[in-house]
């Protein structure tokens, strides 16, 4: 086999642009392989790529693999797994990046089982160890309460990264990349899941992964009724509305409002978090904000220790006095 | 038609203890159990027995089982029982512990060839301790089956399974070959309590222990001699929590208050 060699990112493509998370894996794969001495790769798969090649040298790679079919429309994992598994197996890099999405939290254990070599998910930091030159892989364990470095002599070695842990390069359009496209070979009998339907839900307003105000609500909000106050409020910051796990799974409130470690990762500039306790897991969607602010009636609540000012008492009788004083503020 | 459907339920730690209680031991890289905090069955793994109950409920089909670790507590690696599920198997030994997502997989999936007969695997999307995500798509990988991951809602008809599962923004529908493996997500909703019945009919079964050997397993395929992934360090992040407080003499001043603090900070 020939040897491992270079990194290779795995691209997404949101709406024909390179998503986020793509620009900030190519910005933390450019600094690994600048470390190797090593090219930086991008793989994009998809029905048509268009621009998105182009725009992942921009940001940073130095090759770009593209794999286009008409079969390869939707993600699905056996068409996806056996695109990357050849990919893989082709062009043998050293490490692997991934997304922490919908699509990397599938695909990249699929792989990595398939093609026998080692992974760590939801990865906050990745070095190289200066002896060894082995990855070193950084992840959030025990939802968040704990850190964890693993290692592996198994290549590809691989890694899906949470979203927004790393910086994007900023984009460079003379940057010069090798686009080179590569063989699809799809037996459409092999695919074993077919998609009947996608479902998305409508977003009025800032989306919350883009909100750079957010006011979240816990269980201590208490129904629906409650989450329209923090509609409010948000409204007046120009803001969105999110939700720790209860809300959500009481249906007040939308599945995809839930922020943390299996719900949203965001970073807005100010988090004002209301009648939630901050449990690790939720505090792993939400410790990025620039500005955490909390109001519970309980004032050992572990939100506190992520805040940096803090009311205490009951927020309905707290909340509407604030928002009035922010709308204030803002209008003058 | 009835269906014959496995379950993989972890035990760990209660996710839910308070954040304060959590401690590391940094010289063996492990977490030292909060004192007077029961370890849990982890919470995705029970709304995946749910999933298998809800389809048994309408069909009729056996739910197996399956855990592995070392010193289970019978208490609790029981509950899928008191709930509905029918068999319990034990994958107990010492040589399991340290090892990593593909010697855990490889041997659940060892044991399912075993077990021989299914129509649906059941897993968590994530183990409530280790997060991982990743040992329900090995086993499929290992089986070479299909797996659909994260799924809220799960039917099944005529050798296919009907999957939606749960994206950032939404969710789709996926249709699935028979025999396939299941990741299964809150989103699924709660999973019923154990009823007294259950709760008394568990007492009564013995849950059958399996061995490596007893599967086939050689040490070298288990526990930290198996693992492809090794753990370098188990640490806590540094917190340095100062959370300056507004104090007012009543909650709407303290609101108001609170307001103009955030502009004094130019955070608003
Ligand atoms: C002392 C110690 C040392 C460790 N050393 C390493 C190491 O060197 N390298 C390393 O990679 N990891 C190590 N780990 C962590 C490792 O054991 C993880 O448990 C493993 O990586 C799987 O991840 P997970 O538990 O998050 O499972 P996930 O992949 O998140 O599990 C998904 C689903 O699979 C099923 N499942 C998982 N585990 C079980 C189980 N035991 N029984 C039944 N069903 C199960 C459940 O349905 C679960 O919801 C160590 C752990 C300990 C305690
Ligand atoms: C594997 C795993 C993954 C998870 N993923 C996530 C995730 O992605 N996101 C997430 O959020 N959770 C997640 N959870 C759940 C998490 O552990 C907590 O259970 C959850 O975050 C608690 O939500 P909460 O703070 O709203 O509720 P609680 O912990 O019940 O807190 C409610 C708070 O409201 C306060 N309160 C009540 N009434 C009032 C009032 N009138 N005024 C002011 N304050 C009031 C109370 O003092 C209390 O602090 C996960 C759990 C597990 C095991």
């Amino acid at each position: 086999m020939a040897e491992n060699k270079g990194i290779m990112v795995y691209g997404e493509i949101v709406d024909g642009k390179i998503s986020s998370i793509t620009t900030e894996l190519l910005g933390c794969g450019r600094k690994l392989a600048d470390e190797l001495k090593e090219d930086l790769s991008c793989i994009l798969v998809g029905d048509k790529l268009g621009d998105a090649p182009k725009q992942t040298v921009a940001y940073g790679a130095d090759k770009v693999y593209t794999a286009e079919d008409p079969l390869l429309k939707e993600y699905q994992t056996d068409s996806y797994v056996a695109v990357m598994e050849k990919a893989a197996k082709d062009l043998s890099p050293k490490i692997i990046l991934f997304g922490q999405t919908s699509v990397g939290r599938d695909l990249a254990p699929r792989l990595a089982f398939r093609l026998g070599a080692s992974l760590s998910m939801d990865c906050m930091e990745l070095s190289i160890d200066p002896g060894t030159k082995l990855l070193h892989q950084t992840r959030s364990v025990y939802g968040g309460n704990a850190r964890a470095t693993f290692t592996s002599e198994i290549f590809p070695q691989m890694a899906t990264v949470r979203q927004k842990a790393m910086s994007p390069l900023a984009p460079d359009e003379s940057r010069k990349g090798e686009i080179t496209p590569i063989k699809v070979e799809l037996d459409p009998a092999k695919i074993r899941t077919k998609v009947l339907e996608t479902v998305k839900e409508e977003v009025v307003g800032v989306k919350l992964e883009d909100a750079q105000a957010i006011v979240a609500g816990g269980r201590g909000i208490g129904g629906p009724d409650g989450f329209k106050q923090l509609e409010d409020l948000a409204k007046v910051l120009k803001g969105a509305v999110g939700a720790s796990r209860p809300p959500c799974d009481n249906k007040w409130v939308p599945d995809t409002m839930q922020i943390g470690l299996t719900g949203k990762i965001v970073t807005p500039e100010l988090y004002i978090a209301v009648g939630l306790s901050g449990a690790s897991q939720h505090l792993a969607g939400c410790s990025g904000a620039k500005n955490i602010i909390a109001i519970n009636k309980d004032p050992e609540a572990n939100i506190y220790k992520e805040a940096r000012f803090g009311v205490v008492g009951d927020w309905k009788q707290i909340l509407p006095a604030f928002t009035e004083k922010v709308k204030e503020l803002l209008a003058g | 038609m009835p269906l014959n459907m496995i379950v993989c339920c972890k035990q760990v730690l209660d996710p839910e203890a308070p954040p304060a209680s959590f401690k590391i031991d940094p010289s063996t890289n492990k977490v030292i159990p909060p004192p007077g905090v029961p370890p849990v069955v982890s919470p995705f793994d029970e709304q995946a027995v749910e999933a298998a109950l809800r389809i048994k409920d309408q069909q009729g089909g056996k739910i197996t089982v399956l855990s592995l670790g070392n010193n289970l507590l019978r208490d609790v690696v029981k509950k899928p029982l008191s709930m509905g599920a029918d068999e319990l198997i034990l994958l107990e030994d010492e040589a399991f512990e340290g090892g990593d997502s593909w010697s855990i997989a490889n041997a659940l999936a060892t044991a399912i060839k075993k077990i021989g007969e299914y129509d649906l695997i059941f897993c968590g999307r994530q183990a409530a301790d280790w997060d991982a995500g990743q040992v329900g798509t090995g086993i499929a990988e290992i089986l070479g089956i299909p797996s659909v991951t994260v799924a809220k809602k799960v039917e099944a008809t005529d050798g296919k399974a009907k999957v939606e599962r749960v994206i950032s923004d939404g969710y789709q529908v996926i249709e699935v070959t028979l025999p396939a493996l299941i990741t299964v997500s809150n989103e699924l909703g709660e999973a019923r309590y154990a009823t007294l019945k259950g709760i008394m009919a568990a007492a009564k079964k013995q849950p059958t222990v399996w061995k490596p050997a007893d599967i086939g397993l050689e040490p070298s395929q288990i526990g930290t001699a198996g693992r492809r992934a090794k753990l370098l360090k188990l640490f806590q992040p540094v917190k340095e929590g100062k959370c300056e407080i507004i104090e007012a003499d009543t909650p709407a001043e303290a609101g108001t208050k609170l307001a103009a603090k955030l502009r004094e900070a130019k955070v608003i």
